[in-house]
Formats: C-alpha cells, sequence, structure tokens
C-alpha cells in the first residue's frame, strides 16, 4: 500500500509542465534535482527572470541556466480563502508567498508559504526554498515552496 | 530627468509645448455621439446568445446618436471580443466596412485604448462612423473567476497556478498588499470605494445592484476572497452589451446630444511590466505610471480640471493604485482622500464611479465607464455632477496594456 505523499495543496491542481518551444524546460529539470535554476546573461552577466529567449539589458541570445542559493525575503504575500479550483474546495486558506532572491540580481518567485495557513506573515522575512517533488505525477514534477528562517 | 518616482509626471512638459513638433494627439476632433446597452444582467442569465446582445447595443447607440446604423463603417473592441467585426457588418447590412480593430491584451486594459483607436482611425481618415463595443454573455462561455479546466499549466501559468494562485482575484491581491504595506494604506481606503459604487448603484435603475444597497458593516463582515480584497473589493461578473459610436467633431454637432469630446487618450505599460512570474520592476503599480503623463499632456488638463472619474475595478485596491498614479492625491494621502464623502455626486471632492461601475451597476467589461461620463457631460446620468466639463476614464489597472481618457464639452475645447 502507497501512503499518499503530503503535499501543502491538495493533488487536482494544474501540473506545471515545460512551453512546448523548450524556453523554461532547465528550470522545471532543476526542479526535479532540488536546484533553483535562474537564465543569467553570458554577456553583460545580467540576472532574468521569468525566463526569455533574449537579455533584456544587452539583447545576447546565450543565456545560462545559474542554479542559486535558494534563499530570499518576502516581498509580497496573499492567503487565498475562496476555492477558485475544484480541487482546493473545502481545503481552506493557504499562503502564496512572493520572494525576492537578493543574490541573483533581485528577480520573484511565486510559491506557497509552508506552515500554518492563519500564520502571521512579514513582508522582509527571510525564507529558504523547500522542493516538494510529485514523483507520481505523469510526468513528474517538482513545486519550490518556501519556509521561514530564524 | 528623475525617474525614481513612478509618481512624477515624467512628460509634465510635452515636445510639442517646447515647441520641438506640432501638436500630437486628437484632442477634440472626435465625439462620442451616441451611446447604447442592452438591459444587464447577472452573469449566465443573459435570455440571448452574446452576438445578438451585440447587435442590440449598437443599434441602441446608433438610435440614441440620430444615425441610421448603416453610417457605420468601422467597429473597434478589446480584451478578444468574440464578436468578430466582418459578421456584424455583413448582419447589419453594412454598405462597407472600413476599419476593424482588436486592441491586444485583456482583462479591461483596452477599454480606452479601444476608444483612442477609433477616434485615430476618424481622424486619419481610414473611416467616418467607428462603433465601440462589447458583449459578454459568460453562460455561454468560460467565466473569468474560475480556473480554466485544463490538467496542465505552462508558461505564466506554470509559475503561478500548482500555487494556487489561478484567478485575477489572487493574481492582483499580490499588488495591493505590497502598495499597501509600502504607503500604509488601511482597509477602510478599499472600503470607501465599494461604498460609493454601491451608493451611485441606489439611485440607477439599469444597476444589478439596484436595490441591493451596502453598508460598511455589511462589507467588514463579508468574507475574504483572497486577503487583502475581501467579497465587496471584487467586481461582479456580468451578461450584457455596451457600444458607443465615434464621428469627427464636425459630424457629431450636427446630432442629436451634445457631443463628448475626445480631449486625449494614452495607452500602455510601463518598462518591462510584461515580465513573467510577477518580476515587473514597477510591481507595486497599476500600470498607469507611464500612461497617465501622456494623457494629461494631450488632453492638456490637469488632475484639478477633471469633475469626475469612472475608474476600472476589478479589485477596489486597483482604483486606488490608478487614482494616484493619475494624480489625484498622493500615496501618503489616501487613508485620508478615501472616504465614502469624498467619492460620491454631486458634492464629494472626486466622485468616482457614479453608475456602480463594476463592482454594482455592471461588469461589461468596462465599457459603461465610458458610456458614464458621456451621460455625464450630457446632465444625463443617474447620480449627475452638474459642474462637470471634463471626465475621464481609466481603464483595467495592473494589466498591460492600460489604458485612459478625458472627455470634454464643448466649452472645454
Amino acid at each position: 500500500m502507497t501512503v499518499a505523499p503530503a503535499y501543502y495543496l491538495p493533488s487536482g491542481l494544474p501540473r506545471p509542465v515545460p512551453e512546448p518551444d523548450g524556453l523554461d524546460a532547465p528550470y522545471w529539470e532543476g526542479t526535479r534535482r532540488g536546484e533553483l535554476r535562474v537564465q543569467r546573461c553570458r554577456g553583460c552577466r545580467t540576472w532574468q527572470w521569468g525566463p526569455e529567449w533574449i537579455c533584456h539589458r544587452c539583447h545576447g541570445f546565450e543565456l545560462e541556466w545559474t542554479a542559486v542559493e535558494p534563499r530570499g525575503t518576502i516581498y509580497s504575500w496573499e492567503r487565498a480563502w475562496h476555492p477558485v479550483h475544484p480541487a482546493l474546495r473545502g481545503h481552506g486558506p493557504y499562503v502564496v508567498v512572493l520572494i525576492a532572491l537578493p543574490h541573483a540580481g533581485g528577480v520573484r518567485m511565486i510559491g506557497n508559504l509552508l506552515g500554518d495557513p492563519l500564520q502571521a506573515v512579514e513582508i522582509g522575512a527571510s525564507v529558504e526554498a523547500v522542493f516538494e517533488p510529485h514523483d507520481d505525477a505523469t510526468p513528474p514534477f517538482t513545486l519550490v515552496h518556501w519556509r521561514k528562517t530564524a | 530627468m528623475d525617474y525614481s518616482s513612478p509618481y512624477r509626471m515624467r512628460n509634465a512638459i510635452p515636445a510639442w509645448e517646447r515647441g520641438e513638433t506640432g501638436r500630437p494627439g486628437i484632442r477634440g476632433r472626435v465625439a462620442v455621439a451616441g451611446i447604447g446597452e442592452t438591459a444587464y444582467y447577472r452573469h449566465g442569465q443573459a435570455p440571448e446568445p452574446e452576438l445578438k446582445l451585440a447587435l442590440r447595443a449598437i443599434l441602441a447607440a446608433c438610435e440614441d446618436a440620430g444615425l441610421d446604423p448603416r453610417a457605420v463603417d468601422g467597429f473597434a473592441s478589446y480584451s478578444n471580443d468574440r464578436n468578430d467585426p466582418s459578421r456584424l457588418a455583413a448582419a447589419l447590412g453594412l454598405p462597407e466596412l472600413r476599419f476593424a480593430n482588436m486592441q491586444w491584451g485583456g482583462g479591461g486594459g483596452g477599454g480606452s485604448a479601444a476608444v483612442g483607436n477609433a477616434a485615430a482611425a476618424i481622424a486619419a481618415g481610414y473611416a467616418d462612423c467607428v462603433v465601440v463595443f462589447r458583449a459578454l454573455a459568460q453562460g455561454q462561455f468560460q467565466r473569468f473567476g474560475a480556473a480554466p479546466p485544463a490538467a496542465t499549466a505552462a508558461g505564466e501559468a506554470a509559475l503561478t497556478f500548482p500555487y494556487g494562485l489561478i484567478s485575477p482575484a489572487q493574481r492582483f491581491a499580490m499588488r495591493v498588499m505590497r502598495f499597501m504595506h509600502e504607503h500604509g494604506i488601511r482597509p477602510s481606503a478599499q472600503r470607501a470605494i465599494a461604498l460609493a459604487s454601491y451608493h451611485h448603484a441606489q439611485n440607477n435603475p439599469r444597476a444589478v445592484m439596484h436595490g441591493r444597497p451596502l453598508t460598511a458593516e455589511a462589507y467588514d463582515e463579508s468574507r475574504w476572497i483572497v486577503e487583502p480584497f475581501r467579497l465587496f473589493d471584487c467586481c461582479m461578473e456580468n451578461d450584457g452589451a455596451a457600444a458607443l459610436v465615434l464621428v469627427s467633431a464636425e459630424r457629431a454637432r450636427d446630432l442629436r446630444h451634445r457631443p463628448a469630446y475626445l480631449l486625449g487618450v494614452a495607452q500602455g505599460s510601463e518598462y518591462r511590466n510584461a515580465a513573467r512570474g510577477h518580476n515587473a520592476p514597477t510591481y507595486a503599480s497599476a500600470s498607469f505610471t507611464t500612461v497617465a503623463p501622456r494623457l494629461y499632456a494631450m488632453a492638456g488638463v490637469t488632475p484639478k480640471d477633471v469633475g469626475v472619474v469612472q475608474s476600472y475595478e476589478n479589485f477596489t485596491g486597483g482604483v486606488l493604485m490608478s487614482l494616484i498614479e493619475h494624480g489625484f492625491f498622493a500615496p501618503e494621502e489616501a487613508n485620508e482622500f478615501l472616504t465614502p464623502d469624498n467619492l460620491v455626486a454631486p458634492h464629494g471632492r472626486l466622485p468616482l464611479n457614479t453608475s456602480g461601475g463594476n463592482l454594482a451597476e455592471c461588469y461589461m467589461h468596462g465599457l459603461e465607464l465610458q458610456i458614464e461620463a458621456v451621460r455625464q457631460l450630457r446632465g444625463l446620468s443617474t447620480n449627475p455632477v452638474p459642474a462637470a466639463r471634463v471626465a475621464m476614464v481609466i481603464s483595467g489597472p495592473m494589466v498591460t496594456p492600460v489604458s485612459s481618457m478625458i472627455l470634454g464639452t464643448e466649452d472645454t475645447l
């Protein structure tokens, strides 16, 4: 018998898949390895997120994927109550956070804030990433959540 | 030039005023001559198909203008309206279609831009009589506020949907939360916007929320949709159709109603506004920080000249930021300025959403706001602001592109 894995949100929400043109595939491959990857321009070293085919600063097409330290600070947040998807009915509130990565040009990433869904959330608080693999999904994927650090 | 503050009027002295170019824009060259709408319905309750609603609104606007519908030779709309101009032209037996225009972008951001596109076509001579329209019958199609029925998400959606950040309310709450944090905005500021809309709807028999007044207590006790938005901070979703008829200023003077002249219109958004995954550099914004200065420069007016404002409410926090970015008050003044007394017609400092707007009249994807601005300048609003000679419409905060426009009476030309 397999035990259902404990995910922050119920199963049944849309599963993330790489875009057909492959633009963001390295990001999703990275999450499967426990890496948080951000685009960086080989030419001018500008960080870029979300991914794009060109560097917005120097217009170079040579962009690399750099694994960054998965730590950041809360830039904004929200607590969602109304279930907008059938998978969320009866689940109750949950917290979504927007995390700034100061050591990667200040780019921002979306995730859930682990812990009590009714916890007080402070903009500016320090957080670290928590990878949540969904190995049972087809195809498998990994989400990146966040939790407060001391 | 100081680009550090998004609220600075960056282009306060336009190039034409410095004598570097000829005066730009369409100021005073085009007018709204006719307005029309169907009855407004709760979402999914329209008794007729969407295209039929569009046709009824178009005919009503022509009738209002006193124009034979066969005079129409162009259409402009926004937000991927499903009702194709060529089909409308065939259905109406128009002698010739000369202009068919769709403004890119979603939400209500294109409402004023569609008017601007129609006006530009008339000013350039592409067409003589252009209808701006929007029709929605959501029972026949997908709702905006519910998740699309897909098992997978890619691109921008892959970065947000799996975390339960799916609906427009959830997308925009994140921006508003940051803005409220940066400037110490209190919940009462959002509440005042909701109360003003409901107050105005009680005098407007067209309003879906006519006869359904809202009190501060009921607002405070309403459920959270997504913090910082309560139920009454969120727009309705509705069925219906609305249309405006635009012609040249000269032609408008010979028609049935006092023309509402287009003084200025602007569209767009800031540097990298669409950077994916909530990475817009000017994040805590309604997207008007560059648009509003261009609008004022073209119209040749200042915020204190504006007598009445219709500001698209997808969510009250978006209205709050829109008003700030259009220069009506500073972020630090928001708590003091945003009170119900200041926002209601006829004597408030800034009468706002005087038909009830998207919150309480009808979510006609904002086009009911353009119609209300015209009614105000004709003196025919159900919540009239008698002194108003200049009326502003702000379309679709927090999306990109957004747009806004200014209308004026004859004596503002």
